[in-house]
């Protein structure tokens, strides 16, 4: 895979604290891709999915988002780039629609075309009957529903997203699935961590296992349970995997 | 558990929550600073037996019988302190409301909740006495050493001046939620926290603009007017300061009186506390629907910024209260700028210094507010545009509403001189740099509901501000009046400003 196939191309990403929490980490995810980064509480993949959103300086390592050097030009790799965090950080006073136009106007779309996608978004999300709530009375789904189309309103084309799923009930979930699996059959590419197996299992075209700060097994679901040796559920390859790790 | 002992345990737990709570606030909820903020707290409260000796000293000899100005002087003390904790006493009760989780604990536990919140209320009121007490220690130690310790007896004073203000600000803030609910209630809370604290001195210093042309609170005090119209020696109105007097008798009955009034307020609405922490706690999580939007608009990515900070702040009208508050001072000012017209007095000076020291404090609230204050740190993070295109759109936002509020005041004094108005413009304009420059230098990633702890959150940012805020009213005062003791000023200021600027952290 070449740099301008790949939607991320990591290498040699390093990035300690107390204890090195990244540790040289490669990671390539191709374009139009849904990636799933999996990992233990601790495994670092908070920190390297904030390293690649410019949230976060590396110590060490190269960061390339669709052929952009992200450390050496990081606005060009945020205009194509959305990020989503597990806490969604929205404004309190703000209705959905005025976040989804400030969203949009940081980003510098057009303001007719934005207005168009963020009453799509809000609507495909069912948050229509709040579009002129402010957002401070909304439960944790629905302010995650908010901070999801605030990413998605500028139409990136990768979106990086952090335990996306948490705190949502069985029919938003059903909702940001559907939202992403549509981005990634438009083109989108997208990554995910997430603690809920069975969604990696079954939205994720590539899924990386990540432990200790390092890449521990990476490959299709199929690759996965070739390289396991048994036709093991995504949960028993995991923990097989995470204690390989841990005994390392 | 018996209810008593539960009761008692309850007790144990709010001690040991207030405790923490005061402990956070000194230290700005940074573990290992514990230690350090107490030696702090011990050298300021030593410090200020000085200013204290400076103020009070030389009333250390007062006796009964006194006559009637030294009367009004004392009592008007007194009142200014029942004020100010009043003030303190209402912001409490708020935070304790809006602030404290534990209450579906609390109500969800198999004890009575009328004597749980009974021993809340008593607890805020203890709270209330005790910060009133520790800022009063080093005035009565003054009279005590300096006079004798009949002294003593305003340690009572101070007691039942806490329990009465604790006891009245508890009735007035449930009685609040009441008439206005939990949502208004905040607000309005804090507005009369800060007219009760600020108000006192203010209507002071506007009566005696009026009528004697100064800013001195003094002028009406130790008028003869007063003394006209203030009642005969043995009036009720005299006792708290016959009570500090040494007067037992009296100091009795204020004691006594406090906490009847603390004892009736913990009877009448203790049984109501429960219904208003729901009030509270519901309130959470209503929706509060705003007019139409309206359609998405063009503009610059610094626009979006721009407007996105206005909206906030204007949506916020708590957040607001908060900085605009330090605007009340300016209704003197303004009131003796208006009757400069009609005469030239020469105290229109004093307009100078308060408008620029009021325009640094409010340019430091209002740059934490959009610098360090930001809900969607990550969203901004993101976004494809320089950090430093980022931070110069929320300090434009700083200057905007700075220059939109001083502006019209400014254009006034330059009617009546205009080399003063360009003066205080001057001030101002580097007084808000300055506040705003040290909070880019200090800047944290805070919620801006955290507004109230800003200023524990960096001690050095905060006496750097209020240090750069007097510094400058300082130097646009001398600037008219001895231009070398400005220099002076201002170099110092200068010294203060690279000070802070050499120890704030380093960033990349």
């Amino acid at each position: 895979m070449t740099m301008t196939e790949a939607a991320l191309e990591v290498r040699g990403l390093t990035k300690c604290f107390d204890r090195p929490a990244v540790d040289a980490l490669d990671l390539s995810v191709r374009r139009g891709e849904f990636y799933a980064l999996l990992g233990p509480n601790g495994a670092g993949k908070t920190t390297t999915l904030r390293m690649v959103a410019g949230l976060l300086r590396p110590d060490a390592g190269s960061v390339s988002i669709l052929g952009i050097d992200a450390l050496a030009d990081s606005v060009a790799a945020k205009q194509v780039m959305a990020w989503v965090s597990d806490e969604p950080m929205i404004y309190d006073k703000l209705t959905p629609l005025e976040y989804l136009e400030f969203v949009a106007g940081l980003w510098g779309i057009d303001a007719a075309s934005a207005e168009f996608t963020a009453h799509t978004l809000l609507s495909s999300l069912g948050l229509e009957p709040h579009l002129h709530e402010r957002c401070e009375g909304f439960s944790k789904g629905m302010r995650q529903k908010v901070a999801l189309a605030g990413a998605l309103v500028h139409e990136p084309r990768l979106i990086i997203l952090d335990e996306p799923l948490t705190g949502l009930d069985a029919l938003s979930a059903r909702h940001v699935k559907g939202l992403l699996q549509e981005r990634v059959r438009a083109g989108c590419t997208v990554i995910m961590t997430t603690h809920i197996l069975e969604v990696a299992e079954r939205m994720a075209d590539r899924i990386g296992v990540i432990a200790a700060g390092r890449l521990v097994a990476e490959g299709t679901l199929e690759e996965l349970r070739r390289r396991n040796g048994r036709n093991d559920t995504l949960e028993d390859m995991f923990i097989a995997l995470v204690d390989e790790a841990a005994a390392a | 558990m018996s209810s008593a002992s539960s009761l008692s345990w309850f007790v144990r737990h709010e001690v040991r929550l207030a405790w923490r709570e005061w402990i956070a606030m000194l230290t700005g909820g940074q573990r290992g600073r514990k230690r350090a903020a107490l030696i702090g707290l011990v050298a300021f409260a030593a410090l200020m037996h000085l200013p204290a000796y400076a103020v009070i000293g030389r009333f250390a000899d007062l006796q009964m019988p006194i006559d009637k100005t030294s009367l009004i002087m004392m009592t008007a003390t007194i009142a200014l302190a029942w004020a100010l904790i009043l003030s303190q006493a209402i912001e409490s009760v708020t935070r304790v409301f809006y602030a404290r989780a534990d209450l579906d604990l609390i109500m969800s536990s198999p004890v009575r909740l009328t004597n749980i919140f009974s021993v809340r209320i008593a607890a805020i009121a203890l709270s209330v006495t005790a910060m009133a007490l520790l800022f009063s220690t080093p005035f009565i130690d003054v009279l005590v050493a300096s006079g004798g310790a009949r002294w003593l007896a305003a340690f009572g004073v101070v007691i039942a001046i806490g329990l009465s203000a604790a006891a009245i600000a508890i009735a007035v803030t449930l009685i609040l939620f009441r008439l206005i609910g939990p949502s208004r209630t905040r607000l309005v809370a804090q507005v009369v926290a800060a007219v009760v604290g600020a108000g006192f001195v203010i209507a002071l210093q506007v009566a005696a603009i009026l009528s004697y042309g100064t800013m001195s609170r003094f002028a009406v005090l130790t008028s003869d007017a007063a003394a006209d119209f203030a009642p005969d020696a043995d009036s009720l109105l005299w006792w708290p300061a016959r009570a500090m007097l040494g007067d037992s008798e009296a100091l009795l009955l204020l004691l006594a009186g406090s906490l009847v009034m603390l004892g009736a307020v913990m009877a009448i609405f203790s049984p109501r506390f429960a219904d208003t922490a729901i009030g509270v706690s519901a309130n959470g999580a209503s929706a509060r629907a705003v007019p139409q939007t309206k359609a998405f608009r063009n503009g610059s990515r610094q626009q979006a910024l721009r407007r996105k900070e206005f909206l906030l702040l204007r949506r916020d009208p708590w957040l607001m209260s908060q900085s605009l508050m330090q605007l009340l001072y300016l209704v003197p000012p303004a009131l003796l700028l208006w009757r400069s017209f009609s005469d030239s007095s020469a105290a229109i000076l004093l307009v100078t210094p308060v408008i620029v020291m009021a325009a640094g404090q409010l340019a430091g609230g209002l740059a934490w507010l959009t610098i360090s204050g930001e809900d969607a740190a990550d969203l901004v993070t993101t976004a494809p545009l320089p950090p430093a295109s980022v931070i110069r759109a929320k300090i434009e936002v700083v200057l905007i509403a700075i220059a939109a509020i001083f502006a019209p005041l400014l254009a006034a004094l330059a009617f009546a001189s205009p080399l003063q108005a360009a003066v205080t413009a001057l001030g101002v304009v580097i007084a808000t740099i300055s506040a705003t420059a040290i909070q880019l230098w200090f800047r944290v990633q805070a919620k801006r509901s955290q507004f109230r702890r800003r200023q524990t959150s960096s001690r050095i940012a905060t006496f750097a501000e209020a240090f750069s805020s007097i510094g400058w009213a300082a130097t646009a005062a001398l600037v008219l009046v001895a231009p070398l003791g400005a220099a002076i000023s201002g170099f110092l200021t200068v010294a203060v400003m690279a000070a802070t600027w050499k120890i704030s952290p380093r960033r990349d």
